[in-house]
């Protein structure tokens, strides 16, 4: 400010003012070159998640991406980094909810605030959440302050095909920027909750589970004759072209656009997976034999109590969303069943991830990571079953879930172990940046307790 | 017994034979010590390398070195952490979806025991997360929805043998969002938070008119008045008689700050005592007040944003709360909580920096108080009920699961025996 009124003195008004705004400029962009000076994170102890843990590690960032990670000691550090003293605190990489709620609800009691699912329909491809990001969430600032960066969101189960998903980083200028990947996979649930079979009087098709299967299949029928149409259009479109006579060289009309159809296309023809949610076992099955009908690529999703299955689960050979464990236990069920599948599957060698399925309480999905060790779970993949594995999962481990060179650099610094409850997160990096820990709640803390 | 006729006699012993077999199995240990273990008392610190000798399903001594016979049975708790039974000082499980007499919004003669699910499995699932006590409520659609049940988590027994004895019995108020969206939604009274307070002060009214017609009778009677006679006795002015007489420990289910304080001033104008508010998820907003009237909170320990009214939670209301100085209790309200209450707990350590002790409290003595038996239960004491939990890691943490479940001496829940893992119970009971 005091160099802007030092310019502006010297020179003509008009000048001064186009010289200000430089100067703004200027000073936005030294706010960004500073931000693209290495930030170095030096002494604490990284879980590096992908080759182990570094004791006391050296991680730097820069350019919001991580371009250095090693020992204290043997990692140079740039002369004009700016070093932030870590000793005494974990540094993992920020945690992926592998399905969330986030951004499609904000009060769950005022249908005003809820945009979770179009229960009109049962078959709703053509849903797309990203329509329905509400980035300014605050529920998004609640979450990331316990660390989870990034999330897919997805709409409600109460459809057999609710729509599509996309995958978020819970900071961003809008939502166009949180929005990292959009229709990145299409739930299929097949859980016998979507059923329409209650109450009674308001029964209408499908309220059996072959009522569910049937309308699935015929949707995926419908949508291979649309794809057969389209390309039967295209076909004689260039056959016409390819005509010599003037008369013959019509070109065909073209079928009518159906969206609904147009969404299972990507599904159908294996260029995105499907999450296929069932719970118990004879339900898993039926599932997975219409995917496969289809020939649809698929990860699995809750399979809760299909503990009779386990083996059958492992040899799909795809990985399994699993969960939540805090689902109750059927009655005829031993209390721990839920609570031990993480385990049962990883030793199965099934690559699984946590998710909340959830919003408000997303900020509790590492103590479910955590909960499971104590029936079984390996730290190390309990870890990475909300980092790596979910990065891998949904294809982005190219830049997120750990901590390597070239990595995005989305990282929590915490006093301690990121799977207990105690723990406290100090500081939370989004893309390199220091996301500020405050949140609605964090204000009202505040507020009433004299702050 | 001698003068009951023989006949009858044999009859009921045919009759008594499987409910003996039951209880026989129930019966507690008269001796056992549990060694080995760090001792976690809640009121007198941690014992490291302690024991605790039990003699007829109460705590008979604890400390390092703990003199015993040899004739008692010796549990190696094997180094394993030791704490008393988990409270659960609110709790909707096994009562069949009969939470609610939603059919007036005061229905204060409700009884929760005659709804109570003794099968429940949601009960044993408690147990297995370390709950031995409970305390069962009625919900919150109605401004007074009935008087609730505290059993012990004795799964595998039959009903009577869950209650805890001689528990004070509660009632259960509401405020707020649930009787106004109940009622309004059938467009009756009350609809409005006015309408709320209105529909409860117009019941205690009645029920100080109630007590007068009594009252006057009875001193009528006792001086030998032979025209005096009695008023007709109505159950629903009877129970809030009971309110007003301070026989019941009100329990309240409110969320607002401003209905904490509304609540309280109706509690003064008609005198009774609030024992606590429950979910009280604006308490960090009025805690002076609240720790003024001695009045208890259980409330969760960061669920938020479900409705409106719980729009302002912040997980730090159970500390700030508590360092005004209210009684804090963390609760489960829910089947799935219940299992995990000992990580709810330690979560006020991390969100406001409650020490191992007073997190350890909110899920123990604290909500023993709330529910009335802190006499009984909630720490580990010398005539003490012996419930006890040997817990599988350190239990205020992720990692914490109950290894073996005491209640009254005896084991309910053993994470090493197969099946599900109940000595008491199994499958087809």
């Amino acid at each position: 400010m005091r160099q802007g009124r030092f310019v502006a003195g010297r020179l003509p008004f008009v000048v001064g003012i186009a010289k200000l705004a430089l100067i703004c400029l200027f000073l936005l962009d030294a706010t960004a070159v500073s931000q693209q000076k290495p930030v170095v994170l030096r002494g604490g102890k990284l879980l590096t998640v992908s080759h182990g843990v570094i004791e006391r590690g050296v991680l730097i960032m820069e350019n919001g991406k991580i371009t250095a990670v090693g020992p204290e000691g043997s990692t140079a550090v740039p002369k004009d980094a700016r070093v932030i003293d870590v000793k005494g605190m974990t540094v993992y990489p920020g945690l992926i909810d592998s399905e969330s709620n986030l951004g499609l609800t904000e009060i769950s009691a005022e249908a005003m605030t809820n945009d979770l699912v179009e229960p009109s329909e049962e078959i709703m491809p053509h849903m797309h959440v990203y329509d329905a990001f509400h980035a300014e969430s605050e529920l998004i600032p609640v979450t990331r302050l316990n660390g989870i960066t990034n999330a897919i969101v997805a709409p409600e189960s109460s459809d057999t095909l609710p729509g599509q998903d996309s995958f978020i980083q819970l900071a961003g200028k809008s939502g166009e920027e949180m929005l990292l990947v959009r229709d990145i996979a299409m739930p299929l649930n097949f859980t016998g909750a979507q059923r329409r079979n209650q109450p009674r009087e308001k029964r209408k098709f499908p309220s059996t589970r072959m009522g569910m299967a049937a309308q699935l299949r015929q949707a995926f029928l419908d949508a291979q004759d649309y794809a057969q149409k389209w390309s039967d259009y295209e076909k004689k479109k260039t056959e016409a072209v390819a005509k010599t006579d003037e008369k013959d060289k019509k070109p065909p009309t073209p079928p009518k656009h159906d969206l609904k159809l147009e969404a299972l296309l990507p599904y159908l023809q294996g260029k995105k997976p499907i999450v296929l949610a069932a719970e118990e076992a004879s339900d898993l099955e039926t599932a997975v034999s219409l995917a496969r009908e289809f020939h649809l690529k698929f990860v699995l999703n809750h399979v809760s109590h299909s503990q009779p299955a386990l083996d059958y689960i492992a040899s799909l050979k795809v990985p399994v969303i699993v969960g939540p464990i805090y689902e109750d236990p059927k009655p005829y069920e031993r209390y721990d069943a839920v609570y031990s599948l993480p385990a049962q599957l990883a030793k199965r060698g099934v690559k699984i991830a946590f998710a909340s399925f959830e919003a408000h309480n997303t900020r509790n999905l590492p103590y479910q990571a955590g909960f499971a060790t104590a029936f079984g779970l390996p730290y190390d993949e309990a870890l990475k079953a909300i980092t790596l594995n979910a990065a891998e999962i949904w294809g982005v481990a190219d830049r997120l879930g750990s901590l390597d060179l070239g990595k995005a650099a989305n990282l929590v610094v915490a006093n301690g172990d990121p799977l207990d409850v105690k723990t406290d997160v100090k500081q939370v990096f989004i893309a390199g940046q220091e996301v500020p820990m405050t949140s609605r709640q964090t204000r009202l803390r505040d507020q009433f307790s004299g702050q | 017994m001698n003068r009951v006729p023989i006949f009858p006699a044999l009859a009921l012993f045919g009759m008594l034979t499987s409910a003996t077999a039951q209880q026989s199995a129930a019966a507690p240990h008269n001796e056992v010590i549990i060694k080995n273990a760090v001792v976690m008392t809640v009121t007198h610190g941690n014992i490291t390398n302690g024991s605790v000798y039990i003699k007829d399903g109460k705590i008979a001594a604890f400390g390092k070195e703990v003199k015993a016979p040899t004739s008692a049975t010796v549990i190696d708790a094997g180094g394993k952490y030791l704490t008393p039974g988990i409270i659960d000082s609110h709790s909707h499980i096994a009562l069949d979806d009969d939470v609610n007499e939603a059919t007036s919004p005061i229905t204060p003669h409700m009884m929760m025991i005659d709804a109570f699910d003794y099968q429940d499995k949601a009960i044993y699932h408690g147990l297995a997360g370390g709950v031995t006590t409970s305390l069962l409520l009625h919900g919150s659609a109605n401004m007074i929805g009935g008087q609730a049940v505290v059993i012990k988590h004795k799964y595998g027994l039959n009903r009577d043998a869950m209650l805890f004895p001689g528990a004070p019995q509660s009632i259960k108020f509401a405020s707020g969002e649930n009787p106004k969206r109940v009622y309004g939604s059938r467009d009756q009274l009350p609809s409005t938070r006015m309408g709320n307070f209105e529909v409860q002060r117009e019941a205690l009214v009645q029920a100080q008119d109630y007590m007068r017609e009594w009252d006057d009778y009875n001193t009528k009677a006792k001086k030998g008045d032979k025209d005096a006679s009695p008023p007709k006795r109505d159950l629903k002015l009877e129970a809030l008689a009971d309110v007003l007489r301070g026989k019941l420990l009100v329990q309240i289910h409110c969320y607002r700050a401003d209905e904490l304080l509304t609540e309280m001033a109706m509690a003064k104008e008609f005198g009774y005592k609030v024992r606590a508010f429950h979910h009280a998820l604006e308490a960090y907003k009025v805690a002076d007040q609240l720790a003024t009237q001695g009045v208890g909170i259980a409330t969760f320990a960061d669920w938020w944003g479900y409705k409106q009214e719980a729009w302002d939670a912040i997980p730090w209301n159970a500390v700030l709360s508590m360092r005004k100085g209210v009684r804090v209790s963390i609760k489960s309200d829910s089947e799935d909580f219940a299992r995990r209450l000992n990580q709810e707990a330690a979560k006020t350590m991390r969100y406001g920096g409650a020490t191992e002790e007073e997190a350890l409290k909110m899920i123990t003595l604290n909500a023993a108080w709330i529910v009335g038996v802190d006499d009984r239960v909630g720490s580990i004491d010398v005539g003490k009920d012996a419930d006890l939990v040997i817990w599988d890691g350190y239990p205020l943490s992720s990692y914490g699961v109950p290894n073996k479940v005491f209640i009254d001496g005896d084991v309910y829940l053993d994470r090493s025996l197969p099946g599900f893992g109940m000595p008491h119970y199994s499958e087809g009971q």
